[in-house]
């Protein structure tokens, strides 16, 4: 049955509890896929044994009438998450034959709740990148192309390889992380769902660090009821991360009613940013008239603080950067260089085992946290975040969710951008500012660009309240009744 | 303010990564480029703003103050690149 690929994690798992199929089979087509998908690099490492271990296991299960949300469902992880004696890489060369001693508590929560592990996916080299062009494995690329078109694009990123094996059904879905745009962006990118949830929703502990302050785990997936129903695994209160939120889970998937009869949908006029294509514009205007099909009322916002936001971000995330991969130093995992003296083995260590992008940013923050001008870069960021979170607080007066395009365009060319940095920072203009503020984003596929590839729109809602978000995005999905797929999803192109 | 090549070695130092001398002057054009970029944000006042440490609204919990795991050398040990005698070995730092 070639069509196992096809179902979601709604459906599959319904199709396990009327024992159409088995998770063994369910999952032996999705590892069959990932082998002949081999050519889009989605994955650093593939765990086929695994994941046929755990899905006998559910099968077991499921045959005594047990088995949890997600028993016997294929899942791949983005390669951020510690996993127990699976190499862990953060998709860096300073991680050589990491195999974390633990687990993370999100993918322990995803496995107790009867996940299996397909593998772990590529991504930019620790989540610093908007392309998945960072990766010391290489690029991963879109399963999507523009038709006639013979340029291999990006998947977007750093969720580079989740967003591409869940759009080339090599994966029912996936997990991501989201420091400034990780998860949205490349979900926009490859036409499915990823929703960041808010600050302190689930649990950091076991994820790499990147910038602590900013980083948050989501789900991946190719509906929205499929995020909902995932993010409910996923999240929850941790002890083992004093950031995460002792507040009690909602029940996500209930809150797909359909209604919005009443919500008011805030529009900020700030991000109508200059140069943004008009196809997009005009898929916002789509999104907007879609709502308001619906019973939602829209209401121009201001968000004044919005341009301020990218280069505030590129303060803050750099400088917590440098402070978290200060812990790379060749001494306790990973790669070592041999020098003479210990400064000079950490020194050809990093110089070795980190990217130029990595480097960009720890030399950046290094600087910005460095005597003399910690207070011009660093508290002054630290302030503008304060007034850019002050800006949602005020604008959720007036609203009840904001709707934005996910990215400023659609995805581009494989090595497009990548000799300027501060272009490719641009394609996190309207995600960034989410993070800064702590608050749940998700984006949604709601239509092609002229030259036939996805394009997301975002819907941001109030922190911890992902409920009134997941609402608002079920209605934009049933609208926009996205149904394209990737042209290349069933053949390989290495 | 402009990064000439002493600040970017300086700066490499700190962040123990080795950089090449001829690699100094580009590095330093492409930290400059995205310091610039940066600097716009000091056309906003920020005069009486607190700065923000956490979007999380809580003070940091306490956990009780007890041993939880422990007994785990070789587990710790397994991914260093070079353990020795249950320690982690580094090049010799005292004469």
């Amino acid at each position: 049955m070639s069509d196992f690929t096809d179902l979601t994690l709604a459906t599959a798992r319904a199709g396990l509890d009327a024992r159409k199929f088995s998770a063994v089979e369910l999952t032996q087509a999705h590892v069959d896929a990932i082998e002949a998908n081999r050519g889009l690099n989605a994955f650093i490492t593939e765990t086929p044994d695994k994941a046929l271990a755990m899905a006998k296991a559910s099968d077991e299960r499921l045959a005594r009438g047990e088995g949890g949300v997600l028993e016997g469902l294929p899942i791949a992880i983005k390669d951020l998450f510690c996993t127990k004696d699976v190499l862990t890489t953060a998709g860096s060369h300073i991680l050589d034959g990491f195999k974390p001693p633990y687990e993370s508590t999100i993918t322990q929560k995803l496995w107790d709740a009867g996940a299996n592990c397909l593998g772990k996916l590529n991504l930019d080299e620790f989540a610093m990148g908007s392309s998945n062009m960072t990766s010391h494995y290489g690029p991963v690329i879109n399963p999507w192309s523009a038709p006639g078109g013979n340029r291999q694009l990006v998947p977007g990123g750093s969720s580079g390889g989740s967003a591409a094996s869940v759009a080339a059904r090599l994966a029912l879905a996936a997990t991501g992380t989201d420091t400034g745009g990780s998860i949205r962006q490349p979900a926009s990118f490859c036409g499915i769902v990823g929703l960041k949830p808010t600050y302190g929703r689930c649990s950091r502990w076991g994820v790499v660090a990147f910038a602590s302050s900013l980083d948050q785990a989501g789900p991946m997936t190719r509906t929205v009821e499929d995020a909902a129903i995932m993010l409910g695994v996923m999240a929850g209160h941790d002890p083992k991360d004093s950031t995460s939120a002792p507040m009690a889970v909602p029940d996500f998937k209930a809150a797909l009613t359909g209604d919005i009869r009443g919500l008011r949908v805030g529009i900020p006029k700030e991000y109508r940013v200059d140069g943004m294509p008009a196809e997009i514009e005009a898929l916002w205007q789509q999104g907007i008239d879609w709502l308001k099909d619906a019973g939602a009322t829209a209401v121009e916002i201001s968000l004044p603080m919005t341009k301020h936001a990218l280069p505030t971000y590129y303060i803050i995330a750099p400088a917590e950067a440098s402070a978290n991969l200060s812990r790379y130093d060749g001494v306790r995992f990973g790669l070592r260089v041999p020098g003479a003296s210990l400064d000079e083995m950490y020194e050809n260590t990093r110089a070795a085992g980190f990217g130029a992008e990595v480097k960009r940013r720890v030399l950046i923050g290094a600087y910005v946290l460095s005597a003399g001008y910690y207070d011009a870069y660093y508290l002054k960021a630290q302030r503008l975040r304060t007034l850019i979170a002050r800006d949602f607080e005020q604008a959720f007066q007036q609203c009840d969710v904001i709707l934005t395009p996910t990215a400023p365009s659609a995805a581009f060319a494989i090595g497009e951008k990548m000799d300027d940095p501060l272009a490719m920072y641009l394609n996190d203009v309207f995600t960034v500012p989410v993070n800064l503020a702590g608050l749940p984003g998700i984006s949604v596929p709601a239509g092609l660009s002229a030259e036939g590839l996805p394009l997301g729109l975002q819907i941001i809602g109030r922190a911890f309240d992902e409920e009134t978000m997941i609402r608002a995005a079920g209605v934009l999905e049933t609208a926009a009744a996205f149904t394209a797929t990737p042209h290349s999803s069933t053949q390989g192109r290495a | 303010m402009s990064l000439d090549k002493a600040t970017v070695a300086r700066i490499a130092t700190l962040a123990r990564i080795k950089v090449p001398e001829a690699d100094l002057e580009a590095l330093g054009q492409e930290l400059n480029q995205i310091l610039h970029w940066v600097e716009q944000l000091d056309e906003v006042d920020t005069t009486g703003v607190e700065p923000m440490t956490s979007v999380a609204a809580m003070t940091l919990p306490l956990r009780p103050d007890r041993v939880t795991d422990g007994d785990r050398a070789d587990d710790i040990l397994k991914n260093a690149p070079n353990a020795m005698h249950g320690f982690f070995t580094v090049p010799k730092v005292v004469e």
